[in-house]
């Protein structure tokens, strides 16, 4: 199935008969879906409206993110919630979409400092389990009328309704970028820095840790941007405030500085490494002691250590090497027996499992998206 | 505004609800007497009063969800309250109702500087969330203008802003976790120190729910280091269109102030007569305001300046020490204050693409003619978000009803030009029955689902948010 339009969409939802897997690009295969028929959502292309001055843009859902960032590029302006490309990771071809962006809740380094994908999100369209269209939030930067669904929607993973337009927030692109580099940190250390330097005023906007960087030994990498006179400030503040941690050295090559951020955005290190992918979101300064419990064969910390990237052997439960903790561990990459043993999402508890299972019951009474991919 | 019956079931079954609310909890936790519930008939929408029941006031998550299950088990309405600043009447009481106020939760739990997070009660004031941190040059982003008396728990329930959000978001932005009482007394942890959510995004759909769905009772909130420093410039033009267009100017061009604050000249004038900040009388006046050490100050605002004279300001005053800064902000901070010594005022809070601004103004004005009502303007422009106050006589049969008309007919104006009803003040009754101009029945209809599935009875703050025909059936069964 792949409707063109919002309308067409919701007649063949009407008509489903067993259930139906979504597709936007397809580009982030996170998870596993029951056998259900393709509903593919490319059809819907297009920006709607974008008004620059006032930050903001619609599109319908399967606009591919290329096409989004080019008109947004062309007005000096970007998504700086900075979404990840699944691909390399996930070996995935296709055309990410702005739809899957949202439905994964897909976002970068400098989620810790301007928020996630779901805090860029101002309002979706979309359609529900019974083919009813339905709209919630809006295309204005402020608004509380009525229940917050848009949040609900991002990160649900298509398993509430199929989006067919999302309004967000976009923001000015910034004109210089510098990044404060330390080598040789252990992973405590490392995130005592990163800490740091996100505790102070220096506007942080990105904030990661490498126990093996490119050149195969530690770096612990701090993100500076904006005017370039305050950045070159920010980072002489930011060397004298983090010279207690060792040697730094300041990267300011645009083009090294933005590949270095991509390697850590789209977790490069673990391309075409063998192995299962899990991403772990946790207070910071518990990081490296859950990696630690990973035992694993590769680690990226980001966030400042609050979102923590392992590579373990095919099958491994992680979450049984980790325990009891506060935060949730995500199966991103693994075979489908992986997926379907494991699960791709963390456990819930139980009261809170019977309101998400609540929800979905509403909004998808009969079950028809995305069967066993969330529970 | 129409309130639903009480129930009289209820209403004759008091006594038997206070005791058993008695037995879960202190005895001066439970105010019964007319003469002190009567504190909590109203929340800042003044025009409608009622007083509830009675009046819980728990101390422990423990003792919120014992009384919830004595309500629950009663079958009495419960509203949630913080400190009853709601200005779109969320707090306010039905006859039948138990009112469940926070106010005695009030710990500061934990503040983790490592993490930049504060775990708080939720009765907490907003503005001593940032005293709690301030020592260590930290503070909590969210400060909306009526931080010394709001609670978090409102500000969580309201997703309430402020007039910094432009640069670090709404309560929405800046909340981890929270702890939730369900109405049958279940207790729930959604988030916590850590960022987004394994599964469904329950902690987004809690912010902004109205005390619909559950009882905040503990809140877990980011927390920022303080900028170096900050200072504003105030400009002024002479027309309302002039303004607008150099809010979008100023945006576009890749500044990103922490605020942008507008005010027209009938607020001008009645802050001028009120704090007397020595602002010049214009048409549109703008409040911009950077953040940044020394240096970046002076550069952000070097380059706003150059922005705002390309639009031909009849004044631009850029402050250069903390004085001047708190002089210019004075009159913008005063300004509820000083439209309250005028006269009665009915203060909306609706929200419009930055883009349309100059057209909604006029708009504004035009309508203010045909109700013979004056309109003052203050409001929050980076974001689109309008306060404007329409001012009428209370004393005067008949005006508050004109008011509220005007004020609809305001609000809708915002839903046609692409905006919303409320950006940060709630739906609450306020705004209940406008509903419908900006959502089709089915958008309403899942969002009641979605109510059913946290509060299947409709016991929590059940006549709120969304029109009462709408609700109707499912109050009653
Ligand atoms: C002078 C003035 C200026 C204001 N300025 C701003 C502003 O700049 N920005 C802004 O956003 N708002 C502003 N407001 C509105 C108001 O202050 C906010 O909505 C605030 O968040 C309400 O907090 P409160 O503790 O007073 O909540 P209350 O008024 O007590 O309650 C508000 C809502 O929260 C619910 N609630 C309360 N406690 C709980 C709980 N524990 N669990 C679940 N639900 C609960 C209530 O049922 C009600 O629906 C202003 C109000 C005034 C009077």
């Amino acid at each position: 199935m792949r409707p063109d339009n919002e309308a067409n969409l919701a007649e063949m939802i009407w008509d489903v008969q067993e259930s139906v897997r979504i597709r936007g690009g397809g580009t982030r295969a996170v998870g596993f879906v029951a056998e259900s028929d393709l509903l593919d959502l490319s059809g819907l292309s297009g920006i709607t409206l974008y008004e620059p001055g006032a930050l903001t843009m619609v599109a319908q859902a399967g606009t591919p993110l290329a096409e989004i960032e080019a008109a947004l590029s062309a007005e000096g302006q970007r998504l700086a919630f900075e979404p990840m490309d699944h691909r390399g990771l996930l070996s995935t071809k296709g055309t990410p979409t702005i739809g899957g962006v949202v439905a994964a809740n897909v976002s970068g380094p400098r989620r810790i400092q301007v928020g996630a994908a779901r805090d860029f999100l101002l309002g979706v369209r979309f359609v529900d389990g019974q083919g009813t269209v339905i709209k919630n939030g809006g295309r204005v930067m402020k608004n509380v009328t009525g229940y917050d669904l848009v949040k609900l929607l991002a990160g649900s993973y298509g398993t509430l309704g199929a989006m067919s337009e999302v309004s967000f927030k976009v923001l000015p692109k910034v004109e210089s970028t510098g990044v404060v580099l330390i080598n040789g940190l252990s992973d405590r250390d490392a995130v005592r820095a990163l800490s740091q330097a996100l505790g102070s005023p220096y506007e942080v906007s990105g904030a990661a840790h490498a126990p093996k960087g490119i050149d195969g030994h530690p770096v612990t990498m701090i993100r500076l941007e904006g005017f370039e006179n305050s950045v070159s400030y920010r980072l002489a503040e930011m060397q004298k405030l983090l010279g207690g941690f060792g040697e730094t050295v300041v990267e300011r090559d645009p083009e090294r500085t933005t590949a270095g951020w991509k390697w850590v955005r789209d977790v490069e290190a673990f391309h075409n490494q063998e192995g299962d992918v899990w991403r772990i979101s946790v207070k910071p300064s518990d990081a490296p002691e859950l990696a630690a419990r990973a035992e694993a064969d590769g680690v990226l910390y980001d966030w400042g250590g609050g979102l923590v990237w392992v590579l373990l052997p095919k099958g491994t439960d992680l979450r049984a090497r980790l325990g009891e903790f506060g935060g949730h561990a995500t199966l991103v990459r693994a075979d489908d027996k992986t997926k379907k043993q494991l699960g791709t999402f963390h456990p819930e508890p139980t009261p809170l499992a019977a309101i998400s299972a609540g929800l979905r019951a509403k909004f998808d009474p009969n079950g028809i998206f995305n069967p066993g991919l969330m529970g | 505004m129409e309130m639903p019956t009480p129930d009289p079931a209820i209403l004759a079954k008091k006594e038997i609800i206070v005791a058993r609310l008695r037995e879960v909890l202190p005895h001066d936790a439970v105010i019964d007497a007319p003469e002190e519930t009567r504190a909590y008939e109203c929340d800042a929408l003044t025009a409608y009063k009622c007083p509830p029941l009675c009046v819980v006031l728990p101390a422990s998550t423990e003792e919120v969800s014992a009384v919830l299950k004595v309500c629950q088990a009663e079958g009495v309405p419960v509203v949630p309250r913080g400190s009853g600043t709601s200005l779109a009447g969320g707090a306010l009481p039905t006859a039948d109702c138990v009112i469940l106020g926070v106010a005695r939760l009030n710990e500061v739990l934990d503040t983790d500087y490592e993490n930049r997070t504060i775990r708080v009660q939720s009765g907490r004031t907003n503005l001593s969330v940032s005293g709690a941190v301030e020592e260590e040059g930290f503070f909590y982003a969210p400060d909306p203008s009526s931080q010394l008396a709001c609670a978090i728990a409102g500000n969580i329930a309201m997703n309430s802003g402020g007039a910094h959000c432009l640069k670090y978001g709404v309560t929405t932005n800046n909340l981890l976790g929270v702890t939730l009482v369900l109405m049958d007394g279940t207790v729930v942890e959604i988030g916590g120190a850590h960022l987004d959510a394994g599964g469904l995004d329950l902690l987004g759909l809690i912010c902004g729910s109205e005390g619909q769905l559950g009882v905040v009772t503990e809140a877990t909130l980011r927390i920022l280091r303080k900028p170096e420093g900050a200072r504003p410039v105030l400009m002024g033009f002479d027309s309302n269109e002039v303004a607008g267009a150099c809010v979008s100017d100023i945006i576009k061009a890749g500044v990103l102030p922490v605020a942008i604050e507008f005010m027209d000249r009938p607020c001008i004038r009645a802050c001028e007569a009120f704090a007397g900040a020595g602002y010049p009388d214009v048409e549109a006046l703008l409040i911009v305001e950077v953040e940044g050490s020394g240096a970046e100050i002076e550069h952000q605002l070097g380059l706003i300046m150059e922005i705002a004279r390309r639009h031909n300001p009849v004044e631009l005053r850029e402050s250069k020490s903390a004085e001047e800064s708190a002089k210019i902000w004075l009159g913008r901070k005063s300004a509820f204050g000083a439209m309250g010594q005028i006269n009665d005022y009915m203060c909306l809070d609706g929200t419009i693409p930055v883009t349309s601004l100059p057209f909604v103004l006029r708009r504004i004005g035009e309508l203010s003619k045909e109700y013979g009502l004056d309109v003052a303007n203050v409001f929050h422009a980076g974001d689109g978000n309008m306060h404007p106050l329409i001012l009428f006589d209370a004393n005067k049969p008949g005006d508050l009803e004109l008011c509220e008309e005007f004020g609809a007919d305001i609000l809708r104006l915002c839903v046609e030009a692409g905006g919303c009803l409320t950006g940060e003040h709630g739906v609450g009754v306020e705004k209940r029955d406008l509903m419908y101009d900006q959502f089709t029945a089915e958008d309403i209809e899942v969002q009641l689902r979605v109510k059913d599935v946290f509060d299947p009875e409709w016991l929590l703050n059940p006549a709120k948010v969304f029109p009462l025909k709408s609700t109707a059936s499912r109050r009653a069964a």
